[in-house]
Parts: structure tokens; C-alpha cells; sequence
């Protein structure tokens, strides 16, 4: 049995305009156990995504007939299905867009199809989890959201209010990519959104304090030009 | 058998409208002495004949009055409709300009040369709207009064007692065939008893006293005379043209002197009639004495010196301290063989001092200059008294501090007049006085002194407190004591007007220099533009714009987005005629001069390169000084502008060149840098796909291996050829934010590990290190070029460490590598696209670097190599630290 299959045969659906990529994606999602439709234009997909209602949606943001942005507008009006968006590096301003618009993950193409996988889950599980999380763990660390109280190695640490708040939002969304205004909103307020440098060092404290090597960070993960991400091991 | 050969009418026609397009127009004038001999009338039937000869003639404008020959004359000849004007309540109209130049004929018809336009007209005057016809090639028949005519106008005035307001320049005259059409005075009086003369309602009385035979034979020699002399001169312009040897006077050339006095209108028509007689060329000279002028004056000097050149004179301003000095080397300058002076007015006391009046010197060292002495006529405005307006000068605070000080030195002389005698405290007066003038100017002076003769006389001269000097000796320090202030007083003020003459030529020295250092400075044409815009403001205190054509030599015209004021599409409208006429327009002009702004055309050898809008911030007009640096200005920027469009257009044929060049590089190096990665995960797919079901799975991982590693090398030489064009249009707009550097280099690291796993790699991060202003993503790109640079041109095993500290103002981040170095030749060219070291090991694309170095440089930093001394290279990106905003630390909770 693949170790990568889902815990049910989820519906995947794929749109992309490229048929290699659509091809592609097929051979790697069908080989690791998912059900996948796909549509090459961003209509069909709104069709199909009405239709099939998929666990998990593969969107292309360069499609013929709409931008990928607007079907992710169209689509969350009703829909809160779990959307990676799949991208070409260049449109790092769109992923931005689309991960403010409700989108839950981005990767760039080239990509390997292990990642992905990878990433489908964590999106899968997120929506899947709904219920509130007590206790958070990845590798060393340990965050109890219920009694605030953070440990790393099983030893409590001292954080700030904001560093507090910077954490929960990170916990919250473990796994996935939070942009640097997402992050900016929800710590500093709405009109801090443009101050990035409070982001910076107070990343960098997290990272003191969290990381077991600052140096090479493994838990807080910059995402370039985009945002951060808290990896769940 | 069908005719195809063209029409020989329609032919020559177009041959001679192509040709009427090409030459200047002529002018015909109907000159009359007086309304009501019928020039129109003759004018009409002129044209009626070139009608029949088949020309192409339309009535621009014509005002028969209603009287049924004139009109009837009028048949058959096309209209072109009037423009109307509305001014306050009253409808007038005027010849349509635009209109008669759109219709293009080859004559046209404009009745009353000397008309005066309607408000909001282009031209104030008609006869402009005549030259600019004239100038777009169309033939004009045109009437005119003798007593219109400018030189004549002041003979009129005294002969008929009526002033004359319209007036036509001689210099149109010159460019006119005149036609002269006679009554005899005695006829008209009788046309006039007829009611065939128009005389308007209001003018009633007045014609009563013009129209008399006295009068009217006065000005019928006039017209004569003016015809007369005209022809007279078309004679010898033929004599001339077909170098016949004549009665020819060559070589004389007269000069008048302008002042801003009322008396130089009246010399300077002397001096063109003398002109006219001698069929000599006349310079008007205008001497600065670096006086102040006051604002009258210099409204009087601009208009003396306009009405010169609309006399056809050369006008010409100098700076000299002494009048007759400056009068002399501009007529030696120019040859000039008489000049012209107006007569004293009195005689002067201090002339004598002088070494003579003006007028003898002038005599005296004019040598083989003829010299006139022309009694000047005033208008009725009296001169006036100049001795006295240099005190206005003068504010009341000077006035008063020459009070005090003469208080002061009273005082002193009250106290050590007790020791000594009264004859050394005028000594005392004299020293204070003396010292006034250092400081104040002219009157306040002679007040100070006025005030210590009398306080000394009055306070300390025997007979005390009286005004009675007994003997000689006293009065004779009394009088030396006003003297020496007066001699004082003259003095400074000289020197002072000196020297504010001295320093405001230097200022415009100093401007026209500081323009062109400026302009020599300026990179580009946009920067150049500015620099023109900022000194214009600075120089001339206006609001300046500038319009240039959009494609070069087409218009309209676009104003330069820099301009400190906006050009309304009105004022554009001007703009675009100064561009086609290549004259200047608008404020302070004969063309439309109701607009707000100034608009000179900068005019090179090969045409116009664009206009120059002056909008002055204040309502004052510039002097003549201002208006000649202002030319030189003008000629100065439209030198450099074109010279800029000319090096623009070289530097633009050098970038396509270069592109050229680059293109045939990309192509060369893409075909071979694409193929190889291609053919390797072609060979290794196919391959693959052959495998036998027994093949080992160290093969089968091995070819694998191949396809990502080739697939993963044709992803970044994509991603470079990308980011290449990026940079090449200019496309790389830095996003700054402030960043952490070390999450800079961990990020880095980690998108090029699987690049770097043969190598070791190590990173030194110095503490605390502050947050520096970068795009992350583009610093991150260039980071990772480094080191997959550094990944490729060394041998596995080699160490790099990749490094940050600060060093002074600056973030310095390091790629080294122990390996063997740059290349010894072409170090200096590692930067440049597709430059590959000597023997580089293959894998790269020669665009690593350049792109590194066009993503530092946009973010402001910048970037240079190096080999190392222990061996291997060394690439440092220098950023500048700036100063990161403040983050207030947080209280950190204890633990409980």
C-alpha cells in the first residue's frame, strides 16, 4: 500500500490549462490513491467544482478564459474546499493575491510531486480538523494553546504578548504558508499591514527562542517575497 | 480617342500655387493722403483684373461702406467670412487669419493696413496678420493713409494737428510695392460735400478741421513724396540687381542714440528719414550706465527701442559707464559714418568738469564720424529731472541715520569743544560726514553735511547761536565743508551704481554659466530638460515649461511633464504657432499677447527643436538686460537639446548595435545551453523506457538522477534568461523592505544545498546584525546565483562560506570559494552578459553574474570581485544599512 495514499479516496480536482500538467498531475495523484477530475479552463472548473464537489482543488492561476485569481474569488463565495495554488515563479505578486484571497497553499512549477502530495494532506487535514486544537507539537517544540504555556525540549519558555500572538497565529494555521499581511493583520492590526520590520525581528525572537539551531531554521520556514510557515514534523 | 494629358491651365496653376507656397508673398500697398480718394476703389479694380487673368483672388477683408460702385466692384470675388468679436456688448469683426491661411489663395485682399485688432486677435495690429500672411505665401493688396505710415506720422501730427495712433512701421513699407492713388485736394472736398466720403458720426468735427485744402495739399506732397522716394528706391534695387554702377552711395551707415528719455522717439524717426534720403542702414544704440532705471523709464526704453526696429533700425544695447565712450566703439564696431544726438536741453556746471559736455566730447573724439545734433521734439511729456530721482533712491532710514550721526558728532563737540578751539571741531563734522558717505547714499549725504555747516556755524562759530559767520577763515571751512560732502556724496553713488552694474552682470554671467555646466552635466535628455526648467525659474523668477515635438519634427507638441506651470490647451495653441512660425509669441509680444506665458521657439541651424513657455511670477516686464540673457538662454538650450537628440539617436543606433550583438550571443548560447540539458533527460527518459524489467536499481536510479539534474540546470537557465530581459526593460522594480539578512543567507542556503552537496559549505552570520533595506526576493536570486556560480566553476570538495557583517555604513555579504580563482584576463568583464571565463567549466550560461550585479545596483548597492590571497575567489555585495525604524521591546513575563 502507498504511504502517501489519503486515509479515503479523496476527489482531487485539477485545473490547468497545460494537458501535460493535467496528464501529469493525474498519473501522480491516481498513483497515490486519489480521485481526479480535471478542466482545463477556470468556467469548467467552477463547473466541475459545483459538480464533483472535490476534497481538494489544483489551481493554475494562468488559465485562458480568467485569471486564476477571480475563479478563486468565484469559488470561495460558496466553497471553502481546501485550494493549493500552483504557480510559475514569476507571479509571486498573484500568489500573494491568492493566498490573501482564501487560498490555503501555493507551490511554484517546477515542483516534485512528492511535495505536493505532501502539502495536499496538510491542506486536507486542516479542513478535515475543524474542531480546536489543545496541544501543539512539532519536533521540539510544544505549544499548549489552552493553558498558554510554550515548551521547547519539555522546558518551559518566557515569550512576550506579541510573540504569544505570533506563535498562536503560526500554530493555528500550522503547515500552512501565512503571507506577511495575513500575519501583520492579525498581530499588529489592520493598519500596521506595510510595517514589515516588526514581522522581521520579532520572527527573529521566535527563532531564538524556538529554533534548536537559529542558524538553520527547521520550524519557522521564510517563504521568499511571500511569507512564513510553521512545519508540522 | 480619349485626352489623358493634363489641363496646361490646371497644370500651371498648381505649378504656381506649389511655387506660391515656397516664396514670401507680395505686398501691394494703395497708398491714398487721405480716406475718400479711392484706394479701396482702385484696389478692387486691381484685383477684378488679376481675376480675369485668372488668379486665384478672395477679399480677406473689405470695407466699401455701402457706396453701390465700391460694392459693385466687389462681384465675383469669393468672401472669406469675418471672425467676430465680442467686446463688452459690442460686436466686432476683423479679418479671419486662420480661416484666409486655410483657404490658402494666391491674393488676398485686406483693406486698412494700419487697423488696430479687436482684443483676443492674434496680432494687436493688422498689418502683422498681413506679414504672416505675406510669410505663408500669399500675395496682399492693401490700402493705406499717408499719415498712417510711421516715419510720416509726427509731419502729419504737426502739419494737421491731429495725433495719430495707427501706425505702420517703414520696415512693412519696405517690403511693399506702393501704387499711389491721387486726387487732387480740391476734388476730394467736393466728394466730400457729395456725402461720398465715410467719415463715422463722431468724427464729424474733427474731419471738419482735417479735411481743409491746406492740410490736404500738405499731405498729398507727403504721399508724393513717400511714393516717390519709394520708387526711387526700386530703381536702385534694380540698378543693383543687374550690377549696374549707379549714382550708388555705399558705405553710409548711421547710429542714434536711445535713452529712455520721450525726446528719443521723436530722433529716432529723424534718423530713418535721414536713412531713407541716404538709403543708408541705421543702428539704434541704447548705453546702460548700470543706473537703476525706474519702472517708467524702462517702459519708455522698451518702447523707444521697438519703435526703432519697427523703423527698420539695428537695435543694440551696450554697457558703458561713459556714453560718448560707448557711443564711439559701437560706431567704430559697426562703421557707422554719422551718428545722431539730440541737443542739450541746458547747460550743465559740472560738464565742465567732465572735460566738456557730452555733445563736445562727442564732437571732439568722434574724429571721422559726422555728427548730428538733432532738436529733439517732445510729446508733450516733460523729461524728468534726473538729478533728483537718484535720491528716491535713498530710503528715509538713511536720512535719519546721517541725522544721528551728525547728532553725534555734536555731542562729541560739545564736550572736547572746551579744550580745544571751534576751527578743529569742523574737522570733526567733515570726518563724520565723510564717513556718512561710506555708508549712505547721495542726499542723505548732503543733508548730514547741510546739518554740520549749519550746527557748526550756529552752535560754535563766534558769533555764538547765530547763523552770522564774521570772518573769512570761517566761512571758508564752511565752504570747504560742503564741498567735501557734495564731492562725497557724487562719489559713492557712482561707485555704488558701479558696482550693483559690476554685480548684476556677474549675476548673469554667473546664470548663463551655471546653466551651461548644467547642461554639460546632464545625463539624458529628461534630466537636461530639468536642469533647463529649474534655471529658466531661478534666472528669469517665472514659472517655466517646456514643449517639445513628440516624434521628432511632427507635431503637436507635448508639454515636458517637469514644467512648473500647466499649458492649457489654449496656451498650447500659441505655443504650436511659435512652433510653426519659429517666431516668438504670447506675453510681452506682437502675437497674441494677452496670453499668460512667454513662448520663444529654440531655434538650431537645422530648424526647431521645441518652444520654451515663460510665465513670469510677477506682473513686472523684464528689462532689455534680462530679455538678451534671456536670448542667450534660449540659444543655449536649443544648442544642447539638439545636440542631445543628435546623441540620443547616436546612443540609440549603438543599443540596437549592442543588441544586435547580444541577440546573436543569446542565440548562440541558448541553442547549445538548451539542447544539452534536452538531450540529456531525452536520452535518459528514452532510456528508462528501454529498460530491461531486470535492470539494477542503481541504473535505474542513476538515470533518474540524470533527468532531474538536467531538467533542474534548464529551470535555472530559464529562470536567468528571465530575469535577464527583466533587467534589459527595465522591468526590475525593487520591492524595499527592511530584511534580516541571516534569514537572507539560511534561505539561500537552502535552495541551492542540492546544487552545493558536493561542496562544504559554511556560513558566518555576525551577531546581531540589524535589519538592512532590500528586496528580499531579488537579494535572494542573487545570492543563489553566487553560489551555484561558485558551485560550478570549483571542483567538488571545495570549501565556500558565505558571510555576513556590517562594515560602516554598509551590509556586506561574501560568496568565497577556495578554488582557483578568477580568470587572470578578462576579471574586469566577469559582470558582462554572456562573458565566460577562459576554460569554464560547462553549466553555466554567462548570465549568472550580470544578473547579479543588475539586481544589486537596483537595489542601490553594488557588487565586486576579487581573488582572495589564501586562494579562490571572493564576490561581496555591498548594501547600504540605512537606519532600520524602531522596534519597542517587549516585557517578557516571568516564568511562574
Amino acid at each position: 500500500m502507498n504511504e502517501n495514499a489519503p486515509a479515503r479516496s479523496s476527489v482531487v480536482l485539477v485545473i490547468d490549462d497545460e494537458i501535460q500538467i493535467r496528464r501529469l498531475l493525474r498519473l501522480t495523484l491516481e498513483g497515490a490513491g486519489y480521485k481526479v477530475f480535471d478542466a482545463a479552463t477556470g468556467q469548467d472548473g467552477l463547473t466541475e467544482a459545483a459538480q464533483r464537489r472535490p476534497d481538494v482543488v489544483i489551481l493554475d492561476l494562468g488559465l485562458p478564459d480568467m485569471d486564476g485569481l477571480q475563479v478563486l474569488k468565484r469559488l470561495r463565495e460558496w466553497s471553502r474546499v481546501p485550494v493549493l495554488v500552483l504557480s510559475v515563479r514569476d507571479s509571486e505578486d498573484d500568489v500573494i493575491a491568492a493566498l490573501d484571497h482564501g487560498a490555503d497553499d501555493y507551490m511554484t512549477k517546477p515542483f516534485s510531486a512528492g511535495e505536493l502530495l505532501a502539502r495536499l494532506r496538510t491542506a486536507q487535514r486542516h479542513s478535515l480538523k475543524g474542531e480546536e486544537m489543545k496541544v501543539f507539537r512539532s519536533n521540539q517544540l510544544e505549544v499548549d494553546l489552552v493553558a498558554r504555556v510554550v515548551k521547547v525540549n519539555g522546558s518551559e519558555v518566557r515569550l512576550s504578548a506579541t510573540e504569544y500572538s505570533l506563535l498562536r497565529l503560526f500554530v493555528q494555521h500550522a503547515g500552512k504558508v501565512l503571507t506577511h499581511r495575513q500575519i501583520m493583520r492579525e498581530v499588529w492590526g489592520p493598519n500596521a499591514a506595510e510595517q514589515t520590520h516588526y514581522l522581521r525581528v520579532y520572527m527573529s525572537h521566535l527563532r531564538e527562542k524556538l529554533e534548536s539551531d537559529p542558524g538553520q531554521a527547521k520550524l519557522f520556514i521564510t517563504e521568499p517575497g511571500v511569507g512564513y510557515r510553521l512545519m508540522e514534523y | 480617342m480619349r485626352d489623358d494629358r493634363p489641363n496646361p491651365d490646371a497644370l500651371l496653376s498648381s505649378i504656381q500655387r506649389e511655387e506660391s507656397a515656397s516664396r514670401r508673398g507680395k505686398l501691394k500697398v494703395f497708398l491714398g493722403m487721405a480716406p475718400g480718394v479711392g484706394k479701396t476703389f482702385a484696389m478692387l479694380e486691381a484685383a477684378q483684373r488679376e481675376l480675369k487673368a485668372g488668379r486665384d483672388v478672395v477679399i480677406g477683408y473689405v470695407e466699401t461702406h455701402g457706396r453701390k460702385e465700391t460694392d459693385s466692384l466687389t462681384q465675383g470675388l469669393p468672401l472669406i467670412p469675418r471672425r467676430s468679436f465680442d467686446h463688452r456688448g459690442i460686436v466686432l469683426t476683423e479679418l479671419d487669419l486662420d480661416a484666409t491661411l486655410a483657404r490658402r489663395p494666391q491674393l488676398a485682399l485686406v483693406d486698412e493696413l494700419a487697423h488696430t485688432n479687436a482684443t483676443g486677435s492674434r496680432h494687436p495690429k493688422r498689418y502683422q496678420d498681413v506679414l504672416e500672411l505675406l510669410d505663408a505665401g500669399i500675395d496682399i493688396f492693401t490700402t493705406l493713409n499717408v499719415q498712417h505710415v510711421e516715419s510720416r506720422a509726427e509731419i502729419v501730427r504737426e502739419v494737421t494737428g491731429a495725433t495719430i495712433h495707427e501706425t505702420v512701421p517703414d520696415s512693412v513699407l519696405d517690403l511693399a510695392e506702393i501704387e499711389l492713388v491721387d486726387l487732387p485736394p480740391g476734388e476730394l472736398l467736393q466728394r466730400l460735400a457729395a456725402g461720398k466720403v465715410y467719415v463715422p458720426d463722431r468724427a464729424q468735427t474733427a474731419a471738419g478741421n482735417f479735411f481743409r485744402t491746406g492740410n490736404l495739399t500738405a499731405l498729398r506732397e507727403l504721399a508724393l513724396r513717400l511714393a516717390a522716394e519709394h520708387v526711387g528706391q526700386d530703381v536702385r534695387d534694380y540698378l543693383q540687381a543687374r550690377q549696374i554702377a549707379g549714382p550708388w552711395k555705399t558705405g553710409q551707415r548711421l547710429l542714434v542714440a536711445i535713452s529712455p528719455s520721450p525726446l528719443s522717439e521723436s530722433m529716432a524717426r529723424w534718423t530713418r528719414r535721414l536713412a531713407d534720403n541716404l538709403q543708408a542702414p541705421w543702428l539704434a544704440v541704447y548705453v546702460d550706465r548700470g543706473r537703476p532705471l525706474s519702472e517708467e523709464e524702462q517702459a519708455r526704453l522698451q518702447k523707444n527701442l521697438t519703435l526703432a526696429r519697427e523703423l527698420g533700425a539695428e537695435v543694440i544695447a551696450t554697457t558703458d559707464q561713459d556714453v560718448v565712450t560707448a557711443l564711439l566703439r559701437v560706431a567704430r564696431q559697426h562703421n557707422v559714418t554719422q551718428i545722431v544726438v539730440g541737443k542739450p536741453a541746458g547747460w550743465r556746471v559740472l560738464d565742465l568738469f567732465r572735460g566738456g559736455s557730452m555733445l563736445s566730447r562727442l564732437i571732439r573724439e568722434s574724429g571721422g564720424i559726422d555728427v548730428h545734433c538733432v532738436r529733439a521734439e517732445s510729446n508733450g511729456v516733460a523729461p524728468r529731472p534726473l538729478r533728483f530721482s537718484r535720491f528716491s533712491s535713498s530710503n528715509p532710514r538713511q536720512y535719519m541715520s546721517a541725522l544721528a550721526v551728525v547728532a553725534l558728532a555734536t555731542g562729541c563737540n560739545l564736550i572736547f569743544g572746551r579744550w580745544t578751539g571751534y576751527h578743529v571741531l569742523s574737522l570733526v563734522y567733515l570726518l563724520a560726514v565723510v564717513g556718512l558717505g561710506l555708508f549712505v547714499g547721495r542726499g542723505p549725504v548732503l543733508v548730514g553735511a547741510a546739518a554740520s555747516a549749519l550746527l557748526w556755524n550756529y552752535l560754535f562759530v563766534p558769533p555764538l547761536y547765530t547763523f552770522v559767520i564774521a570772518n573769512l577763515h570761517d566761512a571758508l571751512m564752511f565752504g570747504a565743508l560742503f564741498v567735501v560732502a557734495l564731492a562725497m556724496g557724487q562719489l559713492t553713488t557712482r561707485i555704488r551704481a558701479q558696482q550693483a552694474a559690476e554685480r548684476e552682470r556677474e549675476e548673469r554671467a554667473t546664470a548663463l554659466y551655471l546653466l551651461t555646466r548644467e547642461l554639460a552635466e546632464a545625463k539624458d535628455l529628461a534630466q537636461l530638460l530639468g536642469v533647463v526648467v529649474r534655471q529658466l525659474g531661478n534666472t528669469f523668477h517665472a514659472e517655466a515649461a517646456l514643449l517639445l515635438p513628440e516624434n521628432d519634427e511632427r507635431e503637436p507638441l507635448t508639454p515636458y511633464p517637469f514644467s512648473t506651470f500647466d499649458v492649457t490647451e489654449k496656451e498650447e495653441s500659441v505655443a504650436t504657432w511659435t512652433y510653426r512660425n519659429r517666431k516668438p509669441a504670447g506675453r510681452d509680444t506682437d502675437t497674441l499677447p494677452s496670453s499668460q506665458a512667454l513662448y520663444l521657439p529654440l531655434l538650431t541651424s537645422t530648424g526647431c527643436v521645441g518652444v520654451v513657455g515663460l510665465k513670469p511670477r510677477s506682473a513686472n516686464r523684464w528689462s532689455l538686460q534680462e530679455r538678451n540673457l534671456l536670448d542667450n538662454f534660449i540659444r543655449q538650450i536649443a544648442l544642447v537639446i539638439d545636440r542631445q537628440r543628435l546623441s540620443d539617436a547616436e546612443q540609440e543606433a549603438k543599443l540596437v548595435a549592442e543588441s544586435e550583438r547580444l541577440g546573436k550571443a543569446l542565440l548562440n548560447s541558448v541553442s547549445h545551453e538548451l539542447r544539452t540539458p534536452i538531450a540529456a533527460i531525452t536520452t535518459a527518459a528514452t532510456s528508462l523506457a528501454d529498460l530491461p524489467a531486470d535492470a539494477t536499481t542503481q541504473l535505474r536510479s542513476g538515470l533518474i538522477d540524470e533527468v532531474v539534474e538536467a531538467s533542474q540546470r534548464l529551470n535555472r537557465l530559464v529562470g536567468n534568461l528571465l530575469d535577464i530581459t527583466r533587467l534589459e526593460s527595465g522591468h526590475v522594480k525593487p520591492k524595499m523592505e527592511w530584511c534580516d539578512a541571516g534569514d537572507l543567507i539560511q534561505v539561500s542556503l537552502q535552495r541551492t544545498a542540492h546544487q552545493l552537496r558536493q561542496h562544504r559549505v559554511s556560513s558566518k552570520v555576525e551577531a546581531r546584525l540589524p535589519l538592512v533595506r532590500m528586496d528580499f526576493v531579488l537579494m535572494e536570486q542573487a545570492l543563489n546565483n553566487l553560489l551555484s556560480n561558485a558551485a560550478v566553476h570549483t571542483p567538488a570538495g571545495t570549501a565556500i562560506e558565505i558571510s555576513a557583517r556590517v562594515d560602516g555604513p554598509e551590509l556586506v555579504l561574501s560568496v568565497a570559494d577556495n578554488g582557483r580563482g578568477l580568470p587572470a584576463e578578462g576579471a574586469e568583464r566577469i559582470f558582462d552578459k554572456f562573458f565566460r571565463g577562459l576554460g569554464a567549466p560547462t553549466g553555466g550560461s554567462g548570465l549568472g553574474l550580470s544578473i547579479v550585479k543588475g539586481f544589486v545596483e537596483a537595489q542601490g548597492g553594488r557588487i565586486s570581485a576579487r581573488n582572495r590571497e589564501q586562494g579562490g575567489a571572493e564576490f561581496v555585495i555591498r548594501l547600504p544599512v540605512g537606519q532600520p525604524p524602531p522596534v519597542a521591546d517587549e516585557a517578557v513575563p516571568e516564568l511562574p
